[in-house]
């Protein structure tokens, strides 16, 4: 199968794969946020921007992308699929669609790896650009947010479409020829969107098999379990990725100087590879097949870059309130808390504080925007809690889970009626009829203020009727508005033109 | 040498004719653009990088990607609005083609002016229908977004064949192949024209004024 490739090319090209892999991976994720994506062209090359295209790199996506793949390469009978499911606030999750990259035997002896391959690469992930913003799933994952959320999974092996239901679609994105084979990239998505809502209780019942934090690996996966999946969502790090720093080997130096020399010379120039930006890898000089045919003195970088990730560091980034979650919850019943919601800020949580809130272990929430610091908050709620009545006792809090929000929006009718409940710490039995218990609004703290929300809740419980409403005064009206009938009408005709002026403007 | 030519159809509402031109030129482009090219020493360049923008259109439900270029942007929206107004004017039964022309140049000996060779055209034939309620515009939305999708899966196809591209160019030939006018993208070169087709279904004269400009362009 390699008779005829250079190592150099083998090298090339095998670099070539794995890159467009882990951007494919990127471009599908990043197209599933739910956000418009925008990146810059710039007419100086970076030396990392791989194919030529801007492309973010979402680190936790890479790293998922790198777990699947484990130092492997799709290869014939090996692919990498991307899974886009959907789950609702419920718990309900549905397939959505499942974009393979596969390989098979056919393969281009003739075509040059460094040159024509790279360009063609390029030219798909454009396609795949475009594609994914085609399929039906976009516009879904464009409106996610409060009722479902969108999920990605990564896994290498053998194409399952079972999950998509019956009549499912497939588009092809392209194909592209190399001396090992030829890359396919394709898509097959959902058409029939009703919702199966047994399915996710089979999938999630075995609690060993779900990852309760991504970053830490579960105890029994010899190869990844069928689970729910990572959430398409993405806090944007700040703009230097402060202990990301080194992490990124995406930035793998990739390509970005091609020769406009002859074909027959093409195979003796090399490319020549920037001086990786990072720095620290050491410059080699690879010595050319044809000495004198070398067009022109680039060194090559022989990156050999494995830059370990820090095994949390990278994690520390975007899952720094990950850290209580993972030591704490040795109960997975924190089960799909991973798959929560995909909003942009929202996409870390932590572990419930044990103490004082004990009805609440397995309740996890989230840090949001307008969420404090975990011990600010766990000290707050010293006092009962007024959702106390929403969190599962002592059940897995997977139907919860999306549900949580950051406190401040509660339902509207839930103060009144949690606070009646909260009566944990009251020591009143929830069994008797009418128990007189203190009564605590939401939010309010006692004597912080002369009127205090509670006397504001007495004192317009009982709002009277809009006057309005009342029965006779509406029939009074009623028969005021047909005197003045007529009068109105005059009045209309007398501007019938502006009216049909106005008309006009509109169409 | 022989020169692909793809040619695909929509139905549009007038609103609709500009976002949805702008989609599929826009697709186009995208896969027919690279970053600019800086030659080094010795015949070899560097490619920059091309970034992408995603498109909501407001009259369609459909969102496009579009290459990071305001100058190249801005080119396209002249020519779709051109387009616009013609088929507006034209008083037809608003049937018209946009034509998106990629070729070479060629340089020939004075007195003759460079040949333009075309490689690849892509026509978008348009056909603009008029819809009496706001119901039916709801249902146009989506449906000219499903087509729209389609089409783009059909340019996705014809681009995927990966067939004659132009050789890339050493610096000095660069110009017969590339548009090196922007500052931060490199598309092949390309032209835009368009034609109104009147209620009788021939060609209005823009056609041939446009052959004969060719023919002596100076």
């Amino acid at each position: 199968m390699d008779s005829g490739l250079s190592p150099q090319d083998k090298k090339d090209l095998d670099k070539f794969i794995k890159f467009f892999a882990l951007k494919t991976v990127q471009v599908i994720v990043q197209a599933r946020l739910g956000e418009k994506i925008c990146t810059h062209s710039s007419s100086s090359p970076t030396g990392s921007d791989w194919f030529n295209l801007a492309i973010k790199d979402i680190p936790e996506v890479t790293h998922e992308a790198k777990k699947a793949l484990a130092g492997q390469l799709p290869g014939i009978g090996r692919s990498m699929c991307v899974e886009i499911s959907l789950k609702t606030s419920e718990g309900d999750s549905m397939e959505l669609e499942t974009w393979c990259l596969e390989m098979n035997e056919k393969c281009d002896k003739d075509i040059k790896v460094s040159y024509t391959v790279y360009n063609r690469l390029s030219v798909l992930l454009k396609s795949l650009l475009a594609i994914t913003r085609v399929t039906p799933a976009y516009k879904l994952s464009r409106k996610q947010g409060h009722d479902y959320v969108i999920l990605y999974r990564i896994y290498f092996g053998e194409v399952q479409l079972s999950g998509l239901g019956e009549g499912f679609q497939t588009v092809r994105v392209g194909v592209v020829g190399t001396p090992v084979g030829t890359v396919t990239l394709s898509c097959a998505y959902r058409t029939n969107l009703a919702f199966m809502s047994n399915r996710q209780f089979e999938r999630s019942a075995p609690i060993m098999g779900i990852i309760v934090d991504h970053f830490v690996d579960p105890p029994c996966n010899s190869q990844r379990p069928a689970n729910m999946g990572q959430p398409c969502n993405y806090r944007a790090p700040e703009d230097d990725d402060g202990p990301f720093a080194g992490v990124q080997d995406s930035q793998e130096v990739c390509t970005t100087s091609f020769s406009t020399s002859p074909p027959s010379q093409l195979y003796a120039s090399r490319l020549s590879y920037q001086p990786p930006a990072l720095g620290g890898a050491a410059e080699l000089s690879h010595p050319t097949a044809n000495p004198n045919q070398v067009l022109h003195a680039g060194k090559e970088g022989g990156v050999v870059l494995a830059p370990a990730q820090p095994p949390h560091g990278a994690d520390a980034h975007l899952t720094v309130e990950h850290a209580p979650n993972t030591p704490g919850s040795s109960g997975d019943d924190d089960g799909l808390s991973n798959s929560g919601y995909g909003r942009r800020d929202e996409g870390r949580r932590c572990a419930s504080p044990s103490d004082p809130v004990e009805s609440l272990n397995a309740f996890t929430r989230k840090i949001g925007a307008f969420v404090n610091k975990p011990s600010a908050q766990i000290t707050a709620a010293s006092l009962d809690l007024p959702f106390a009545a929403f969190a599962p006792r002592g059940l897995d809090s997977e139907e919860n889970d999306p549900m949580v929000q950051p406190p401040d929006s509660p339902p509207c009718h839930s103060p009144l009626q949690a606070s009646l409940h909260s009566q944990g710490s009251e020591g009143s039995g929830p069994q008797d009829d009418f128990v007189m218990i203190d009564f605590r609004p939401a939010f309010s703290k006692d004597d912080l203020l002369p009127m205090d929300l509670g006397t504001f809740y007495r004192e317009f419980q009982n709002p009277p009727q809009l006057a309005s409403l009342s029965l006779h005064i509406s029939s009074q009206s009623m028969a005021d508005d047909l005197d003045s009938l007529p009068e109105k009408l005059a009045v209309y005709e007398k501007n019938i033109d502006e009216f049909d002026a106005f008309v006009d403007m509109l169409q | 040498m022989n020169c692909r030519s793809e040619v695909l159809e929509v139905t549009v509402e007038a609103r609709q004719v500009e976002e949805s031109m702008l989609a599929l030129l826009h697709t186009i482009l995208l896969h027919r653009s690279t970053g600019k090219f800086h030659y080094k020493k010795e015949g070899t360049y560097s490619i920059g990088t091309v970034g992408t923008l995603d498109i909501d259109c407001d009259f369609i439900d459909f969102t496009f990607v579009r290459v990071s270029s305001e100058e190249l942007d801005r080119v396209i929206r002249r020519a779709v609005s051109e387009f616009k107004d013609a088929l507006s004017n034209s008083g037809s039964d608003g049937m018209g083609q946009i034509s998106l022309e990629f070729y070479q140049k060629k340089k020939s000996r004075w007195p003759f002016s460079d040949e333009c060779i075309p490689w690849e055209v892509w026509s978008i034939k348009v056909n603009v229908v008029n819809l009496a309620n706001e119901q039916e515009r709801q249902i146009c939305r989506e449906k000219v977004g499903e087509k729209l999708g389609e089409k783009v899966i059909n340019v996705v196809e014809v681009i995927n064949r990966h067939e004659y591209l132009p050789k890339m160019p050493t610096q000095s030939e660069v110009d017969n192949v590339f548009d090196t006018s922007l500052k931060d993208v490199q598309p092949y070169l390309y032209k835009i024209t368009f034609q109104i087709t009147d209620s009788l279904g021939t060609s209005v004269s823009t056609t041939m004024r446009r052959l004969i400009k060719d023919t002596l362009a100076l």
